[in-house]
């Protein structure tokens, strides 16, 4: 049993488990600290100094992140010494920093401005040492954007990189006044290892890293009378959308955004649910291709088969792993689907020139800005998404536009690709394109609906890193004899740094699967580098409840039941893994360099 | 095998295929090559199964593990302010216009680097400089000229 430790802090007394931390001792008694190098989702470095706290005969003030509570001990978080002592700091940090507040993407929710406020900062107490650095910005990135100028040091996004995401594209480089947090030698986002992901976005406390917006290029297009502007939006959006308004993590907006979207003027507003569903009908069938060409046919199939629609991952796998890229779907992610079809099947079912068709999409996620500048998705003849927006920017947006979200009515998608079912939802949300791909080829194999309560498959869902589950497939229909009785072994990894140990243990022969989903983000989409700010555990599992209820209530819960999807075959691809799905639909990725 | 990959598994059989060894093997290359390369990084990253930026965090951390390419001989001279009481300025002048090159220059021949360095510990005979792995100490203007001749005839 895990010792209790009695202390006092600001003469209160609070009981916490031997090991905790003054700061986790004060959350207890609802006494918020101030904190910038703190982060829930990483390792504590205490290198901000900004949580310091007296501690009674301790001759230095100490940071309450990183101090270990003991036995009597008593701590005093309000004293004038402490108060006076954190505005020194938090002016220090100043002196170094671009405060340019109204030119900043972070204006209003920066974590340094909000301190700056509370203590009161008012005139420099210290020389402004702006002028002598040589500040560096890096827009190389279609993602990303670094802008060394708001940089803190704090260093949060070197530890994102290295242990949500395993990749450590971001590095502490040089010392003393020269730190700075740096890619290798320097190098641009562009060129590095970087998979685009954002977490470093995600967790930056200022505007240091931030995504590369689009809003002046979308809003052109909407207000060029020539062109039709498409957009799409993706399932991880509708339960994050909320929090940038008001609204408590966890409340789905979906009705609200698609009136947004309309007030706003785009031209049709679709869902990426559509082409989610879509992508799970390819991406089963060509399982069920795979299982076969190895069972039934003996020949080399590459397995286990890899979820593609992570362009985060996709990325990472080009560069980490190269030797898995034959195993990865070469189904496009649900975004790509829709970009090669709004220029193609859509405009030709509209009657549009499919070069005054802008096409936008809404997403969770800033690395679907650099998958959609990718040389290899120009299927359509034309680049297939012309801009990516993050939740954040479509926000701003609708700040710009005087939109007043709250008392918005609800509206439905438009027709023609705004059709979905609850299959195409769960892709927000780790384990969801698992269990959507189950639930569809499980049908496909045997007929009947795969044999859990409300089609819920419940050992997929959770937030372990890693997860795996076992399907015995069970009467299964003549043409899919050769699986009877077979147990489909599926894994399930969120977070780069999970995908990594478990795509070690996979290449170490240690495990083996048939079926391996992975999703950059910690959480999956619904936890991407392009959601509202901040995030953390709690957060997270709002937006999983708010995904899983958005499936419970769709009529239809089934890819392949999906009335839009099955017109879209009758009348232009006729069958999955068809020749015009593989020219539309489905890519192959190419190594990149891994240092 | 290349020369980088031999250090390493040197400096693993010494300490272990664990990050420990990767400060060894940095100086290790240092020794050999003066500076690394962004070449050489990618190759020790490689090899330790680091990410090339976590490797370059660590050489640009320390001023001795060079990454800007360097001279045959690199000069370091004392900046602390003991060494420049006793005359560390009129030192560096000296060297700057023996060699032509300022500070944080290479000769053309790639013989000479200069450079300051914080403390060598040699306060007490003061200026002082080192060259590579050299001291001198108790520097004059004319006893420079000496040795930086000596160096270039070596």
């Amino acid at each position: 049993m895990i010792k209790e430790v009695k202390l006092k802090i600001n003469n209160i007394e609070v009981c916490v488990p031997e090991g905790s931390t003054i700061l986790q001792a004060a959350k207890k008694l609802n006494i918020e600290l101030p904190t910038l190098c703190y982060h829930n989702d990483l390792s504590v470095a205490g290198n901000c100094r900004v949580c310091i706290v007296e501690v009674k005969n301790s001759r230095l003030l100490q940071p309450a992140c990183v101090f270990p509570v003991s036995e009597g001990i008593e701590v005093f978080t309000n004293s004038n010494l402490v108060r006076q002592a954190r505005k020194h700091i938090i002016e220090l940090l100043l002196s170094e920093h671009n405060a340019d507040c109204t030119e900043c993407y972070r204006n209003n929710n920066c974590e340094l401005q909000r301190l700056a406020y509370e203590y009161g900062v008012s005139q420099h107490l210290f020389i402004d040492l702006i002028p002598l650095k040589n500040y560096e910005k890096d827009y190389s990135s279609p993602s990303i954007i670094k802008d060394d100028s708001r940089c803190i040091r704090c260093q949060r996004c070197v530890r994102t990189c290295e242990e949500l995401q395993a990749v450590s594209a971001l590095t502490v480089a040089y010392r003393g006044e020269h730190m700075k947090i740096s890619t290798f030698f320097e190098n641009p986002m562009f060129e590095i290892v970087c998979t685009n992901c954002g977490q470093c976005v995600l967790h930056c406390p200022t505007g240091a890293l931030i995504e590369r917006t689009y809003i002046d290029e979308v809003w052109e297009a909407i207000n060029d009378p020539d062109k039709h502007v498409v957009v799409q939006t993706a399932p991880a959006v509708r339960v994050a959308l909320g929090e940038l308004f008001g609204y408590e993590p966890g409340e789905r907006v979906t009705g609200k955004m698609v009136t947004a979207l309309k007030l706003l003027g785009f031209d049709s507003v679709l869902d990426t649910n559509f082409s989610a569903d879509l992508t799970i009908i390819e991406e089963s069938n060509e399982l069920l291709e795979r299982l076969k060409k190895a069972i039934k046919e003996k020949q080399k199939a590459y397995l286990p088969m890899f979820t593609s629609c992570s362009p985060g991952w996709i990325k990472f796998a080009e560069h980490m792993y190269p030797e898995l890229l034959p195993h990865l779907s070469t189904c496009k992610s649900p975004q790509q689907m829709f970009g090669a079809l709004v220029k193609t099947y859509y405009a030709k079912k509209i009657g549009i020139d499919p070069k005054k068709i802008v096409s936008v999409s809404i997403m969770p996620c800033t690395a679907k800005k650099f998958e959609a500048n990718r040389p290899e998705m120009k299927s359509s003849g034309y680049r297939d998404v012309d801009y990516v927006l993050t939740t954040r920017e479509l926000a701003l947006m609708i700040k710009q536009a005087g939109i007043n979200f709250s008392k918005l009515s609800e509206t439905n998608y438009d027709n023609i690709m705004g059709k979905s079912t609850g299959a195409g939802v769960i892709f927000g949300v780790t384990g969801g394109v698992a269990e959507a791909a189950l639930r569809t080829a499980y049908e496909i194999i045997t007929g009947k609906e795969i044999p859990f309560p409300k089609l819920n498959i419940i050992p997929v869902r959770g937030l372990e890193g890693v997860r795996e589950v076992t399907i015995k497939i069970d009467g299964t229909l003549p043409e899919w004899d050769f699986l009877e009785g077979m147990e489909l072994r599926v894994a399930i990894a969120h977070g780069l740094a999970n995908a990594k140990r478990l795509i070690e243990k996979i290449l170490s022969g240690q495990v083996n699967y048939h079926f391996v989903e992975i999703m950059a983000c910690p959480g999956g989409c619904l936890g991407g580098g392009g959601q509202p700010i901040p995030v953390n555990t709690e957060i997270r599992k709002s937006r999983v409840k708010a995904i899983y209820e958005e499936d419970e209530n769709m009529p239809l819960r089934k890819s392949h039941e999906n009335p839009d999807v099955i017109a879209l075959y009758n009348e232009f691809l006729h069958k999955p893994l068809g020749h015009k799905s593989h020219e539309l639909l489905h890519v192959t990725y190419t190594p990149r360099k891994r240092y | 095998m290349n020369e980088i990959e031999n250090i390493v598994k040197e400096m693993f059989k010494k300490y272990g295929k664990s990050r420990t060894a990767l400060i060894p093997v940095l100086q290790s290359i240092i020794r050999k090559k003066r500076f690394l390369s962004d070449e050489d990084i990618v190759e020790v990253a490689k090899l330790f199964d680091l990410s090339s930026a976590e490797v370059y965090g660590v050489a640009s951390f320390y001023s001795f593990l060079d990454i800007k390419p360097r001279g045959k001989y690199v000069i370091r001279i004392c900046k602390t302010i003991s060494c420049e009481m006793k005359g560390s300025k009129e030192i560096i002048e000296s060297i700057k216009k023996m060699l032509k090159i300022n500070l944080n220059e290479t000769t053309k021949d790639n013989k000479f680097s200069l450079l300051t360095t914080n403390c060598l510990g040699w306060c007490h005979k003061g200026p002082a400089m080192l060259i590579n792995e050299d001291v001198y100490y108790d520097l004059t203007p004319e006893k420079v000229a000496e040795i930086i001749e000596f160096y270039k005839n070596k």
